[in-house]
C-alpha cells in the first residue's frame, strides 16, 4: 500500500484513505463557447499520460475530504511531493534535487 | 494456539454509547472566534484536535469542518445561539445527531481490534485526538480516548457491518487466535 502525505492533515497516511482524481493543472476555459472545438476537445479528453513524474490530483476522501495535488513518478509509484490545491506547480528540477 | 483461554481476561469489549446531540459545522477561519463564543467551546484549528468545555466538544475534521458533540438536551440551545450570529459569522450547521451510531472499544486488545478494519498506524493517533478515517470500507470518526480505549462513530446503515467485524475480532482474541 502507498503512503501519501496529505498537505492539509500534515500526516502521511495509507492509500486506502485517498482517491485518485486525474491529472492536475488542467484548466477549464472561462467561457467555453469562445474556444475552438479543438481546444475544448483537448480540455475534455486529452491528457499527458506521462511516463515518469506526473502532476495529478488526489482527494483525502476518508479524512479531511480535501482535494490536493501531487507529483508521482508513474514508473516507480514514488510520490515526489504533495501540495495544496491552488498552490503553484512545483518545478521538477526542484523536486529531483531533494531526493 | 494458547491453551490458557479459561483464565484469560477479556482482551477487548465493545459497548454502544448513549445518544448525544451532534452537529456538523462548516465555516471560514476568520469567523471562528465569533462562532466559538456562540458554541461555548473554542473550535480547534488543527485537524484531529479536540477541544472540550464542560461536556461540549469540538473536533476539527478538515480545514473548514468540525464535529460538535454535546449533551442531548443542549442541542436546541446551540442551534438557537448559532442562528443569532448567522449574519456576523455565516456558517453551515447541520444536525447529525441521528446519522451515526457510536461505540466504545476498550481493553488491552482494543488497538488490535481497531487495526482489523482501519489501515492507519494507530500509534500515530495519540490519546486525545480524533480523525475521520476508514473502517472496513466505511467512513468513520475514530477517537482515541485513552491508550486502550477507542470510540467509533459510524453511519447508522454501516454499523451492523462494522460491529460484526468487531465482534468477530473480540471472539478471536478471546479464543487466542
Ligand atoms: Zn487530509
Amino acid at each position: 500500500m502507498l503512503l501519501i502525505h496529505c498537505p492539509y492533515c500534515d500526516e502521511t497516511l495509507p492509500e486506502a484513505e485517498f482517491a485518485y482524481a486525474g491529472e492536475a493543472h488542467v484548466s477549464r476555459a472561462a467561457v467555453p463557447s469562445e474556444v475552438t472545438d479543438e481546444v475544448w476537445r483537448d480540455f475534455l479528453f486529452y491528457r499527458s499520460n506521462v511516463r515518469g513524474p506526473h502532476y495529478e490530483r488526489w482527494r483525502h476522501v476518508y479524512g479531511c475530504g480535501r482535494f490536493f495535488n501531487a507529483v508521482r513518478d508513474t514508473v516507480s509509484d514514488r510520490f515526489l511531493t504533495t501540495y495544496e490545491a491552488g498552490a503553484p506547480k512545483p518545478a521538477l528540477t526542484d523536486l529531483e534535487g531533494q531526493k | 494456539m494458547n491453551t490458557d483461554t479459561e483464565t484469560r481476561p477479556t482482551a477487548a469489549r465493545v459497548e454502544p454509547l448513549p445518544p448525544e446531540a451532534r452537529f456538523s459545522l462548516r465555516a471560514r477561519a476568520h469567523h471562528l472566534d465569533r462562532i466559538s463564543e456562540a458554541l461555548w467551546v473554542g473550535v480547534p484549528r488543527r485537524i484531529g484536535d479536540i477541544a472540550e468545555n464542560d461536556a461540549r466538544r469540538a473536533v476539527c475534521l478538515g480545514p473548514d469542518e468540525w464535529l460538535l458533540t454535546l449533551p442531548e438536551d443542549q442541542g436546541a440551545g446551540l442551534k438557537a445561539r448559532m442562528a443569532e450570529i448567522r449574519h456576523d459569522a455565516p456558517h453551515a450547521l447541520a444536525d447529525i445527531s441521528d446519522r451515526e451510531l457510536c461505540y466504545r472499544i476498550s481493553g488491552p486488545g482494543a488497538a488490535q481490534i481497531v487495526a482489523m478494519g482501519c489501515p492507519r498506524d494507530l500509534r500515530a493517533l495519540v490519546t486525545g485526538r480524533a480523525v475521520r478515517t476508514v473502517f472496513d470500507g466505511a467512513s468513520v470518526i475514530l477517537w482515541r480516548e485513552a491508550e486502550d480505549s477507542f470510540r467509533l462513530d459510524i453511519w447508522r446503515s454501516f454499523a451492523p457491518h462494522a460491529l460484526a467485524l468487531v465482534e468477530t475480532g473480540i471472539e478471536e482474541l478471546r479464543a487466542g487466535l
